[in-house]
């Protein structure tokens, strides 16, 4: 009795093993090979794309300033009992003085005309700071007697090298006269660049200059607070109804067809069924990042149904049955043991679904957190933009600046993400269990 | 209360299907109480499928058909109106493959006591969870860690842990699949001496491949074959004089 694997010699056995192995060896470099280069193709998809961005965007991380000198008559703001007065405050002349000033650096500029083009050379919104500077120092302090207040965005881009020098003047939002005193400035001094605080303590603007992030940025984390308070513990529930109670049957696949096609569903779909549901129907306000978060809900529901189930499924049945087994109700043993054990599986699926949520611009716009909003949002009621969105409103602004803050903004928005995914891989550490 | 003598579980013409298969036929048996009754014969005759009746195990196998009637005490367990959570607090069942929960040691032998709220203070806890591992033979080994992970103890130990997890919650009636089959020769004794000093309190039915385990602590025994019940009988009997060829082609190591 012997089979055509006895058969063989012992020296065409260890032959016909060793050329086989031969063959493997090769396919096995070959995948390797082909793993490699996907790798180093990602990455370097990834190198491109992040110095794509840094480059357009770090410049945005100085802001330009320039020198005025001023001495603010502070007893003239003050009432009576010496705080200050809303009134007086709102009278005085905040950027005109702080233009009148600036223009005693030019005293031989006396046309209108070329004095209103100085006059584009400061920020239209340094009055304005100026002023929230005088009432944060608080009336009982000395002022100095020179500030340091913004320049336009075209002062900026000028100084930052983004403004080529060489165009023809029509071509340039500087006119050569503009150019020649802002190098005047420079020449005297006057001019600084500065980080740009702005940009992370502060929403949009219409002024680059006085435009931030952190509107949005508040905007995007109220969203997704609300999308994972509604769709972790939805998903997982239905996760464990799909996995552990319904009947097998027409309807349980009907369901789960569903599932798996509304993950594919195009996300300004989700948009318009928010608009005419959450805004239409139940009348909740527009542009908040409560129905933003709550459209981004039933985007991610989807995608963390499908990974809780698989991750269910991997939990050995032995431990259910375990628990079934001393009397443990369903629901218990799904509570109480299943979920523990699939708890990295879930919140891995649960972070995917989030960071694209994160990056969803579509769905957000048709309800409306498109909309140029100058505060920072303090409730998920109160008006909102999100991250995705604010880059989308930049990047597709007239104003060289709002495209260095739009790639900024990118950054931003990639540092969220990567917290994010710290986090996850922090908590999946903490849940992974050692079998 | 059943007299040592009672019948405590009656079997009649239990099937069960997977899916268009039929894995038992027609099984009819009485399961008298604080009695040890071994179910014997080769692999896949449906011995497990057997024992999954008696505490709806099966219901959890969405293929598996389960029909026929088992009495417990009297009762109808595949009753629809009865909770298998009821029935499973009755019926305990420890498994082929040790299978503690990925938790410390305390938790494994408490949650039972804690989910049915047998147990209402932490001091009533550790009194069940230190009984319960002494009689499983397990206290000495584990007194000093009771916080440490259950995984971390060896297959036997863990089989002894799922033991004391099974009668912590007190059950009348315990279910044994293969309990010794990843075990030592040391653990096995271990483990056959606890199902003697258990077989005072509780009804025992175990499924085991060792003829000589089976010998050792069952007084009754029923042969399986093709599922079907080919024999049943006192294990004295079934052992030095079965009735049936194929009870004693097995026993003697000739099948399976
Ligand atoms: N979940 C299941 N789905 C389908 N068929 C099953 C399932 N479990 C068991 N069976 C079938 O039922 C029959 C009896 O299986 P069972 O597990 O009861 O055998 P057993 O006697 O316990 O065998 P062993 O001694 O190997 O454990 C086998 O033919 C098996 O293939
Ligand atoms: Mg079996």
């Amino acid at each position: 009795m012997s089979n055509v694997v006895q058969k063989l010699g012992a020296k065409k056995r260890a032959a016909i093993i060793e050329a086989s192995l031969k063959k493997r060896h090769a396919k096995e470099r070959r995948l390797r090979a082909y793993g490699v280069a996907a790798i180093i193709f990602a990455i370097g998809f990834l190198v491109t794309l992040l110095s794509t961005v840094i480059g357009n965007g770090y410049t945005a991380l100085q802001q330009t300033q320039v020198k005025i000198d001023l001495e603010i008559p502070i007893a003239k703001l003050l009432n009576d009992e010496g705080q200050f007065d809303e009134k007086r405050l709102r009278r005085y002349g905040w950027g005109s003085s702080i233009k009148k000033s600036f223009r005693t650096n030019f005293p031989d500029v006396t046309d209108r005309m070329a004095q209103r083009a100085l006059g584009e050379l400061v920020s239209a919104n340094a009055g304005f700071e100026l002023r929230q500077l005088v009432e944060a120092a608080g009336p009982e302090a000395t002022l100095p007697t020179s500030f340091w207040v913004k320049t336009s965005d075209d002062v900026d881009m000028l100084m930052k090298g983004r403004m080529d020098r060489n165009l023809p003047e029509q071509q340039r939002r500087l006119s050569d006269q503009q150019i020649a005193w802002v190098d005047a400035l420079v020449a005297d001094g006057k001019i600084r660049k500065v980080f740009n605080t702005t940009f992370f303590t502060a929403a949009d603007s219409r002024e680059p200059e006085s435009a931030g992030i952190l509107g949005a940025v508040v905007g995007s984390a109220l969203a997704l607070m609300v999308t994972v308070i509604l769709s972790l513990p939805l998903a997982v529930m239905a996760a464990i109804y799909l996995e552990y109670f319904a009947k097998p049957g027409k309807v349980t696949d009907f369901i789960e067809v569903n599932i798996n096609n509304l993950a594919a569903v195009p996300s300004i779909v989700f948009g318009l069924l928010g608009l005419s549901v959450f805004l239409g129907f139940f009348g909740l306000p527009r542009s908040a990042p409560l129905v933003g978060g709550m459209v981004l809900a039933l985007m991610t529901l989807p995608t963390i149904i499908i990974a809780t189930r698989a991750s269910i499924r991997a939990v050995p049945t032995s431990i259910r049955d375990a628990a079934l087994g001393i009397g443990a109700s369903r629901m218990q043993a799904a509570l109480d043991h299943v979920l523990p054990l699939a708890a990295p599986g879930i919140l891995t699926g649960t972070i995917i679904g989030l960071a694209q949520a994160l990056g969803e611009t579509a769905p957000l716009i048709m309800i409306g957190m498109v909309a140029f909003i100058v505060d920072v949002p303090t409730s998920v009621t109160s008006p909102a933009t999100a991250l995705p969105v604010q880059i989308f409103i930049w990047a597709d602004s007239a104003e060289r600046a709002f495209y260095e803050r739009s790639s900024l903004a990118i950054v931003v928005l990639l540092l969220f993400l990567i917290a994010m995914n710290l986090t996850a891989v922090m908590l999946r550490r903490k849940f992974e269990k050692k079998w | 209360m059943a007299k040592k003598t009672g019948i405590k579980i009656k079997a009649a013409d239990v099937s069960v299907h997977y899916g268009d298969k039929q894995a038992l036929h027609n099984v009819s048996l009485d399961i008298e109480a604080k009695t040890v009754t071994a179910f014997i014969g080769p692999s896949g005759c449906g011995k497990s499928t057997f024992l999954r009746c008696f505490n709806r195990m099966n219901d959890v196998i969405p293929s598996a058909k389960v029909s026929g009637s088992i009495q417990l005490d009297g009762a109808e367990i595949n009753d629809a109106a009865l909770d298998p959570v009821l029935l499973r607090a009755k019926v305990g069942m420890v498994f082929q493959k040790p299978n503690p929960f990925p938790k410390t040691i305390f938790e494994n032998v408490a949650y039972g006591p804690r989910i049915h709220g047998l147990v209402t203070s932490r001091r009533e806890e550790q009194d069940v969870v230190e009984d319960s591992l002494k009689k499983a033979g397990l206290w000495g080994e584990v007194s000093d860690r009771l916080h440490d992970q259950a995984t971390a103890l060896s297959g036997g130990q863990q089989q002894r842990l799922c033991i004391a997890r099974a009668i912590a919650v007190n059950p009348e009636v315990l279910l044994m699949d293969e309990p010794c089959s990843a075990l030592d020769p040391i653990a096995t004794t271990i483990i056959e001496e606890l199902i003697s000093e258990l077989q005072k309190k509780f009804t025992i039915l175990i499924v085991t491949h060792s003829m000589q385990q089976a010998a050792r602590v069952s007084q009754k025994t029923a042969y399986f074959h093709l599922g079907e019940l080919v024999e049943h009988g006192t294990t004295v009997d079934i052992f030095s004089n079965p009735k049936n060829d194929q009870t004693e082609a097995y026993i003697s190591g000739k099948i399976g």
